[in-house]
C-alpha cells in the first residue's frame, strides 16, 4: 500500500504497467501488408544482387519456388499451435479452478503442477513428451498410432495448461470481494457464484493475456522441428540441402521464416494490446 | 568422498536406475561442463540484455525521430518472431555472410562461433523485451523528477543514468524478473545449434547410456534449481532495492 498522500505531496513514481512499443507502419492492416511485402522483396531480392551472373537461381526464385511447400509447414505449425492451445485451455480451466479451490490437498496438488509446468524450459517439457510417450497406444485392442506431430502438440498443450491455470486463478483473484459476498447473501452456493457470477466478469479480463499465451505457442511451435517433426523450419533446413547447400541461400530461406511469423504474429500482438487498453479504461 | 559414486552403483544393481552422472566420471563431466556453458550463457545474455534494455529505452526517450522508429522497429520485429529462428537466421544465415579467417589448412574459422552466436540472439531477443519494460518504468517516473534534475543542471544523459534509471529499475523489477527467467529456459534452443550447453550434454549421455528417464529427471531437477536460484536472487534484489515507504 502507498502511504496516504497529502495534497501537496509528489508522488514518488506514477503506476506501472508494461506497454507495448508500436512500429510506426502498423497504420493500417493494406499498409503493413505492403511494407511486408517490401521487406520480404528486400529480404529476398537483396542478396541477390551480390551474386554474380553465373549463379543457378537468385534466391529470391529459390524461395518463390519453394514457397509453397514451406507454407505447408508454416500451415502445420498453426495447426500445432491451434490444437495446442485448444487442448491446454480446457485443462487450464480444470487447473485453475483447481487452484481455486477450498480443498487444501487439490489446491497444492493443482499449485504444484502449475508451478512444474510453468517452470520448466518448454524445449525440455517437449522432449519430455516425444521421449516418455510410446509412439502408439493400444485401447480396448485396437492400435492407436501417436504421429511425432500429435505428441509435440500434447508437449506445447502442457506449458499452456499451467500458464492459462495461472490466467484463471489471478482473473478471478481480480473481481472484488464483494461480488463474493453479495452472491453469498442472495444465497448462492459456491458453486453457482464461481460459474454464474464470477467467471462470466472474468472471460472478458482473461482475453488479452490468453492472447499472448497463444502468441507465445505459435511462435514456439518451431521448437518441433528440433525433436524431429516436419514443420516448417524442418521444412526450410531440407530445402536448402535440395537446392544444393549454398552458404547464401541461409539468410534468404529463414528471411522468409520469420517473415511468415511475423505477419502471424504481429496482427495478434496489436489486437491484443488494443484489447488490454480497452478493457483497463473500462 | 566415494560414498556418492558407491551409492548411485549400487542403486543401478539394485533397482535398474542408472544415474550414469553420479557415478561415471565421463558423464559427470561432460553434464559439469554443459551446466557451466548453461550458466555462461545465462549470465552474459541477463548483461547483455539488461544493457540493451537500457539503452534502447534510452532512445525511445530521444529526440531522434530516426533512432526512435530503428529501436520500435527491433522491438516489434524480435518480440513477434520465433527465438528458435531467430538464432538460426542468426548463426546460419548471418554466419554464413560475415567474413571468417582461414587456417593454415584451409580450415573455415567463423568470426563468431556458435556460442557467441547464441549468446548474440538470445541477448537481442531478451534485450528487445527489456527495452518494453524498461521504457514503462520510465513512463513512471514523474515528469517533475526529470524537471528537477534538469533545473539542477543534469544533462539528458546523465539525469537518465543517476535518476530516472535507478528509479525506473525499482519499479519495473518484477516485470524484468520474469523476463529473466524467461531467458533461463529459453537459453535450451541454444542446444539447436549444437552449443553443447546442459540439454545437451544430458541429451548426449543419455542416448549413449540408454538412461533416457534418469536424465530426464536430472535435467528437469537442473533447471528447477536454475530457476529457483534466479528468482532467489531477483527477490533478494528487489528488497535490497526497495524504495522505503514505497510498496505496491
Amino acid at each position: 500500500m502507498r502511504p496516504p498522500q497529502t495534497a501537496s505531496d509528489l508522488p514518488v513514481l506514477l503506476p506501472f504497467r508494461v506497454s507495448r512499443t508500436r512500429a510506426r507502419f502498423a497504420v493500417g492492416p493494406v499498409r503493413a501488408g505492403l511494407l511486408g511485402a517490401g521487406l520480404a522483396g528486400l529480404i529476398l531480392v537483396a542478396p541477390a544482387f551480390a551474386q554474380g551472373p553465373d549463379a543457378v537461381l537468385s534466391p529470391f526464385q529459390v524461395v518463390l519456388r519453394w514457397a509453397p511447400l514451406l507454407l505447408t509447414g508454416f500451415a502445420l505449425n498453426v495447426a500445432i499451435s491451434l490444437i495446442a492451445m485448444l487442448l491446454g485451455t480446457a485443462a487450464g480451466v480444470g487447473l485453475g479452478l483447481g487452484l481455486l479451490s477450498e480443498g487444501p490437498i487439490l489446491r497444492r496438488i493443482a499449485w504444484a503442477l502449475t508451478q512444474f509446468f510453468r517452470n520448466v524450459p518448454w524445449l525440455v517439457l517437449l522432449f519430455f513428451v516425444m521421449f516418455l510417450v510410446p509412439f502408439q497406444v493400444t485401447v480396448l485392442g485396437v492400435r492407436v498410432p501417436l504421429p511425432d506431430w500429435i505428441k509435440a502438440t500434447v508437449g506445447f498443450a502442457l506449458p499452456v495448461m499451467a500458464n492459462v491455470a495461472e490466467i484463471v486463478r489471478a482473473a478471478v483473484r481480480s473481481v472484488p470481494a464483494a461480488q463474493w459476498e453479495a452472491a453469498e447473501s442472495l444465497a448462492f452456493t459456491r458453486r453457482q457464484t464461481l460459474f454464474r457470477i464470477i467467471l462470466p466478469q472474468c472471460l472478458k479480463r482473461m482475453l488479452p493475456p490468453w492472447m499472448n499465451v497463444y502468441a507465445l505457442i505459435a511462435m514456439a511451435t518451431v521448437q518441433a522441428s528440433i525433436v524431429g517433426v516436419t514443420e516448417m523450419l524442418t521444412l526450410t533446413a531440407q530445402v536448402h540441402a535440395a537446392e544444393g547447400g549454398r552458404p547464401e541461400l541461409f539468410a534468404p530461406l529463414y528471411g522468409f521464416a520469420l517473415l511468415c511469423f511475423f505477419l502471424y504474429c504481429y496482427p495478434i500482438d496489436r489486437l491484443t494490446a488494443r484489447l488490454e487498453r480497452r478493457f483497463e479504461t473500462a | 568422498m566415494d560414498a556418492v559414486p558407491n551409492w548411485f552403483r549400487s542403486l543401478y544393481e539394485t533397482t535398474g536406475f542408472n544415474f550414469t552422472v553420479f557415478y561415471d566420471p565421463y558423464d559427470w563431466h561432460r553434464y559439469v561442463n554443459g551446466l557451466k556453458i548453461t550458466l555462461l550463457l545465462m549470465v552474459t545474455t541477463i548483461l547483455v540484455s539488461l544493457v540493451i534494455g537500457a539503452v534502447g529505452a534510452f532512445i525511445q526517450g530521444g529526440p531522434s525521430r530516426f533512432l526512435r522508429s530503428v529501436v520500435n522497429g527491433f522491438v516489434v520485429v524480435f518480440r513477434n518472431t520465433p527465438p528458435l529462428v531467430q538464432i538460426f537466421f542468426f548463426y546460419f544465415g548471418l554466419g554464413t555472410l560475415l567474413p571468417a579467417a582461414r587456417t593454415a589448412d584451409g580450415l573455415r574459422v567463423p568470426l563468431l562461433d556458435n556460442v557467441q552466436w547464441a549468446i548474440v540472439s538470445l541477448a537481442l531477443f531478451a534485450g528487445a523485451f527489456n527495452v518494453e519494460i524498461f521504457r514503462s518504468g520510465i513512463e513512471a517516473v514523474p515528469r517533475t523528477t526529470v524537471e528537477a534534475a534538469e533545473s539542477l543542471g543534469y544533462t539528458r544523459r546523465k539525469a537518465y543514468l543517476y535518476v530516472v534509471l535507478p528509479l525506473a529499475l525499482r519499479v519495473c523489477l518484477p516485470a524484468l524478473n520474469n523476463n529473466l527467467i524467461n531467458l533461463l529456459k529459453t537459453t535450451t534452443l541454444a542446444y539447436a545449434i549444437a552449443v553443447p550447453e546442459t540439454l545437451y550434454a544430458v541429451k548426449q549421455i543419455w542416448s549413449e547410456s540408454q538412461n533416457v528417464l534418469e536424465m530426464m529427471m536430472v535435467l528437469l531437477a537442473t533447471y528447477a534449481v536454475l530457476v529457483g536460484v534466479l528468482v532467489w536472487i531477483m527477490h533478494r534484489w528487489e528488497r535490497a532495492l526497495r524504495i522505503p515507504g514505497y510498496s505496491r
